[in-house]
């Protein structure tokens, strides 16, 4: 009998609560799935809860979201797009063109994203005018990791030019050290690669040759310097590195096998995890040269049917750019928040010089997308250069051969 | 066989015995070169994570310990609901069952009509079945996806069902056909005269005969959907991914700390239903192949 | 009424699997050659462009390491696989008194799939840490297998694990084919004193060529549809050293957005499927023809 009143008393508070407004839902396709990742994605599920929203998950892991792009591909020809998709780069842009992004201008707008968030980085959430996707972080890319005993045991300071970087890489081979931690994988490869075109052409030429595919720029002597120095740094791996996880490469200079890693800031997480601590167990500095390459990770809302996940969309991307997931994720992630009024006290020494060199070189007009992590370029142009960096850094391809490569293979993608 | 090497025992001496020796051996050899990714597997997954960054990779475990099992199948985040591959495993088990039952029972059919009942055409029909098997999966994606939206299927677990069932046809015929074509069709001849039809034939007659070939059939069946991650990771959707969805979030994700105990845990226990199936039905499954002598 | 339904029940019974197969298959590859027309990028188009994708498949670098790699691959896999599979099968058909158990461990990797193994494959065929790392730890220094960072060897590798995964699988066709031999022959031969290897080689072997058939098209199936392996061994790398069809037009149409040109390398991957399968199915055909 009590059951009985309980169960009617439930279903009343239900359907009265259906008829007065409705209830966020939202289905979330994202790809952080590792325990890290979880545990600050599950922040935001328990807000989204807390407001009385129903969070559907749906993780897609594996080669940094091409699964995951596999299974949006194919639930969008379905007519069954998720509410949400962790989408960045100019890939919103591709599937707004494809008329199936949702207009979340209206929480944008009164929240005032506009003057929290970097222009560049608010450029990337913008659809021809309208907000069409929400930054949960933003990334460094152009970091060098360094264990610090090694570097004091062989009186190296951090490099702060390529030729500086040679140097030491020159005095560690010569102590038998493996002066650079790397792991051939194609998109490590690509990520090393535009740190050194942003440190050897500057930012100028970084925006010429990877953001408007410039062909004088991708032809040009600089290019050719740039994959000189790739030749270099070839020479400053390990035998074994190809094929190897960015995380194994990252404990090499924990262990002191390495001295230095160029990996974006989520090595960070590697390194904390083993309880290393910054400025003393290992540094961090951006790699040589001006400039800023950043990785920001984003949700796209998709067009979906249905007031109760439209409340979704509405409250998820309020709730992404809310300081408190701004914070609690990025302090998990290693990614500083993209919004920049948020208290960094709580961060490390490495997040505060990324949050002051993101509003240096805002202002100085060096603060520029990774092409590596796709936030310059499409994935067909991005994904033809690639293969031309990943080739040459895996064979003896001449600079040269390689910079003609890089122009044809440009212009075949188009 | 004929006791073959019974007579050779017999007239051979101690060459005979050498040689014996060098049989076990090769055998042995082979047995390691199968064995070993099992064996990295399983030390592996017995490992503590401080082992494996300190440790060779292919060293047995210092201290044996099963908490990457429990948090594999428990506790391991693929998501952020971290409940491990226990609630995908059902799903696969969902998937896999039906998919498996539905398929053979068709391919029964289909290879009972192509090998018995012979009609113009047949054999063309057969062939495009056939050349059905062969289609790379990559190519039936996007299509597939457009289709299971207009069916009312996508997302959910009939969906991929129905998808595994699709695209195991050309196989289980092919089996089924293989083994049937070997069965003399005066057996069906004589039934008719019987008057037994088109049906009764099928359940009284072959379908008795056909555990051998069944056998294979599922075998191949039941490892190829299980073991399958491009459809389950393109017709699912929260709620309805299958295991291999879930093991790979837990194995490949890209920037976070990577647990290999668990990954390797995780591993092993997404392919124990498929283990066990081959431990199990090994023996059947080699029988069935002979009794269908594998005609090709 | 009856009698009609009598005599057009197979028809009957296999039409909805032939509806299916026609339309699932056939169709889904008109879609593709329809598509490859297009200039489709991250969704499919249908505007008719001509054969600019085909161009810019065949002016593309990688596309030509990727048929090369197939051809390398694919016949490596085919011919080891068949080998080792008919040597496994003859070794274990010595009345071994283990037999069960060691047949078990030839045949279990098809159990897996390479999600599962390829990870543990990585560490073994890495040089740093498998074998090479373990060889020398035992002393030997100079010990070298680095196939799996060399671009020119690492396709070798895909290979090593490629049979590992299926040679078992050979191995059990063989097996039974060994056992369905007509036993009453063999004893002819043993009565005559013909040795052992020559009974193999002229009787048995000769006698299983439909198996060689039967292998051959499974394992060629494997070949062209590889993708897992790859994938989880080496990524395609190094580079893209180790890149075959399967993993190109996968990262064409999913990762790249460009599915106009993954749509044309699916079409000349089904043209080299049909260039194996076609001459299989003629023989099949005719050889029932003459039953």
């Amino acid at each position: 009998m009590k059951k009985f009143t309980f169960a009617a008393a439930s279903a009343v508070a239900i359907v009265a609560s259906g008829a007065a407004f409705a209830e966020p839902q939202a289905e979330v396709l994202h790809w952080w799935t590792s325990g890290g990742e979880a545990k600050s994605v599950a922040v935001l599920q328990e807000e989204f809860a807390a407001n009385g929203g129903t969070w559907t998950d749906m993780p897609v892991a594996g080669g940094g979201g091409d699964a995951a792009m596999t299974a949006l591909r194919a639930r969008v020809l379905s007519g069954n797009a998720p509410t949400a998709v962790q989408l960045k780069g100019p890939a919103i842009q591709e599937w707004y063109e494809e008329g199936v992004l949702a207009d979340i201008s209206a929480v944008a707008e009164a929240e005032n994203w506009a003057n929290l968030l970097p222009a560049s980085i608010a450029a990337h959430m913008q659809c021809e005018g309208s907000w069409c996707a929400a930054p949960v972080n933003v990334h460094r890319v152009d970091w060098i990791w360094a264990n610090a005993d090694i570097l004091e045991a062989n009186g190296i300071e951090m490099p702060t030019t390529w030729d500086e970087f040679n140097a030491a890489a020159e005095k560690l081979q010569a102590a038998g050290i493996t002066p650079l931690a790397h792991g051939g994988q194609a998109w490590q490869d690509a990520t090393v690669f535009e740190t050194v075109v942003l440190g050897v052409g500057g930012p100028e030429f970084f925006h010429k040759a990877l953001v408007e595919l410039d062909q004088d720029a991708l032809t040009s002597d600089t290019m050719v310097a740039v994959f000189d120095q790739m030749r270099t740094m070839r020479g400053y791996v390990d035998d074994n590195f190809s094929g190897r996880d960015w995380n194994l490469a990252t404990a090499m200079v924990m262990n002191g096998e390495a001295a230095f890693q160029i990996m974006g800031d989520w090595a960070k997480g590697e390194f904390m995890a083993a309880g290393k601590v910054p400025g003393e167990d290992f540094l961090c500095a951006s790699t040589p040269g001006d400039g800023y390459l950043y990785n920001v990770d984003s949700f796209a809302m998709f067009d979906v049917d249905g007031d109760d996940k439209v409340a979704g969309q509405a409250l998820l991307a309020e709730l992404i750019m809310g300081p408190n997931f701004q914070e609690v994720f990025n302090l998990n992630k290693g990614s500083i928040p993209a919004r920049t009024d948020v208290d960094l006290a709580a961060f490390d020494v490495c997040a505060h010089t990324s949050a002051e060199d993101m509003s240096g070189t805002s202002e100085r007009g060096s603060l520029l997308p990774s092409y590596a992590h796709g936030m310059a370029l499409r994935g067909a142009q991005s994904g033809a250069i690639t293969d031309v960096v990943t080739a040459h850094f895996n064979s003896d391809m001449s600079s040269a051969d390689a910079v003609q490569m890089l122009a044809d293979a440009v212009a075949n993608s188009m | 066989m004929t006791d073959m090497t019974v007579t050779n025992a017999r007239s051979g001496g101690l060459s005979k015995i050498a040689l014996r020796w060098i049989l076990y051996i090769l055998l042995g050899i082979f047995a390691l070169y199968y064995l070993m990714p099992l064996f990295v597997m399983l030390t592996t997954s017995l490992k503590s994570l401080d082992e494996i960054r300190t440790g060779s990779l292919v060293a047995l475990p210092r201290d044996v310990t099963f908490d990457a099992w429990r948090t594999a199948w428990s506790g391991a985040c693929t998501g952020i609901q971290c409940e491990g591959l226990q609630p995908y495993f059902w799903n696969s088990v969902l998937i896999a069952v039906p998919a498996v039952m539905i398929s053979t029972l068709l391919g029964a059919m289909n290879g009972y009509v192509v090998a018995q009942w012979r009609f113009k055409g047949a054999n063309i029909i057969f062939s495009l079945m056939l050349f059905g098997c062969f289609i790379p999966f990559q190519v039936v994606l996007l299509p597939m996806a457009t289709t299971l939206g207009k069916l009312g299927l996508a997302g959910t677990i009939p969906g991929l069902i129905f998808v595994h069932v699709v695209y195991g046809l050309g196989f289980t015929t092919l089996f089924f056909r293989n083994y049937y074509v070997t069965i003399p069709q005066e057996l069906v001849k004589a039934a008719k005269v019987d008057g037994a039809g088109f049906f009764r034939i099928f359940w009284s007659i072959f379908l008795p005969l056909s555990l051998p070939i069944i056998v294979v059939t599922v075998i191949w069946q039941f490892t190829q959907i299980w073991n399958d991650f491009l459809f389950g990771v393109s017709f699912s959707q929260a709620g309805t991914q299958p295991i291999t969805v879930a093991l790979n979030n837990i194995v490949n994700s890209t920037t976070g700390v990577k647990e290999y105990n668990v990954d390797m845990a995780a591993a092993i226990i997404a392919a124990l239903p498929t283990l066990l199936v081959y431990v199990v039905a090994g023996k059947y499954f080699i029988r069935g192949l002979t009794a269908g002598s594998v005609k090709g | 009424m009856s009698e009609w339904l009598e005599r057009h029940v197979p028809k009957v019974v296999l039409a909805p699997s032939f509806v299916a197969i026609l339309f699932f298959v056939y169709g889904f590859i008109a879609w593709t050659a329809w598509v490859s027309l297009t200039r489709s990028r991250l969704m499919p188009k249908y505007d008719i462009e001509g054969f600019i994708q085909y161009e810019r498949l065949f002016a593309a670098p990688r596309w030509d390491t990727a048929m090369n790699n197939l051809f390398i691959f694919g016949t490596l896999f085919i011919v080891i696989s068949m080998i080792l599979g008919l040597l496994l099968a003859i070794l274990l058909d010595q009345k071994i008194r283990t037999e069960g158990v060691i047949r078990t461990i030839y045949l279990y990797p098809m159990a897996l799939s390479m999600i599962v193994t390829g990870t543990a494959w990585k560490w073994i065929l890495n040089p740093g840490l498998g074998i090479e790392a373990m060889v020398r730890g035992w002393g030997y220094e100079d010990f070298k297998f680095d196939w799996l960072v060399n671009s020119d060897l690492a396709i070798y590798t895909v290979v090593i694990a490629g049979v590992w995964q299926s040679s078992g699988f050979v191995m059990a066709l063989f097996l039974a084919g060994l056992r369905s031999v007509d036993g009453e022959i063999i004893k002819a031969a043993q009565v005559d004193g013909i040795p052992t290897w020559r009974i193999y080689s002229a009787i048995i072997i000769p006698s299983m060529a439909p198996i060689f058939l039967s292998a051959f098209i499974v394992l060629s199936h494997l070949a062209i549809k590889s993708f897992d392996l790859v994938i989880a061994l080496t990524g395609g790398g190094p580079g893209y050293a180790t890149d075959l069809p399967a993993t190109y037009m996968y990262a064409m149409a999913f990762s790249r957005g460009d599915i106009g040109q993954a749509a044309s390398s699916a079409m000349i991957m089904m043209a080299v499927v049909f260039a194996i399968v076609v001459p299989y199915l003629y023989s099949e055909l005719r050889a029932a023809k003459n039953d």
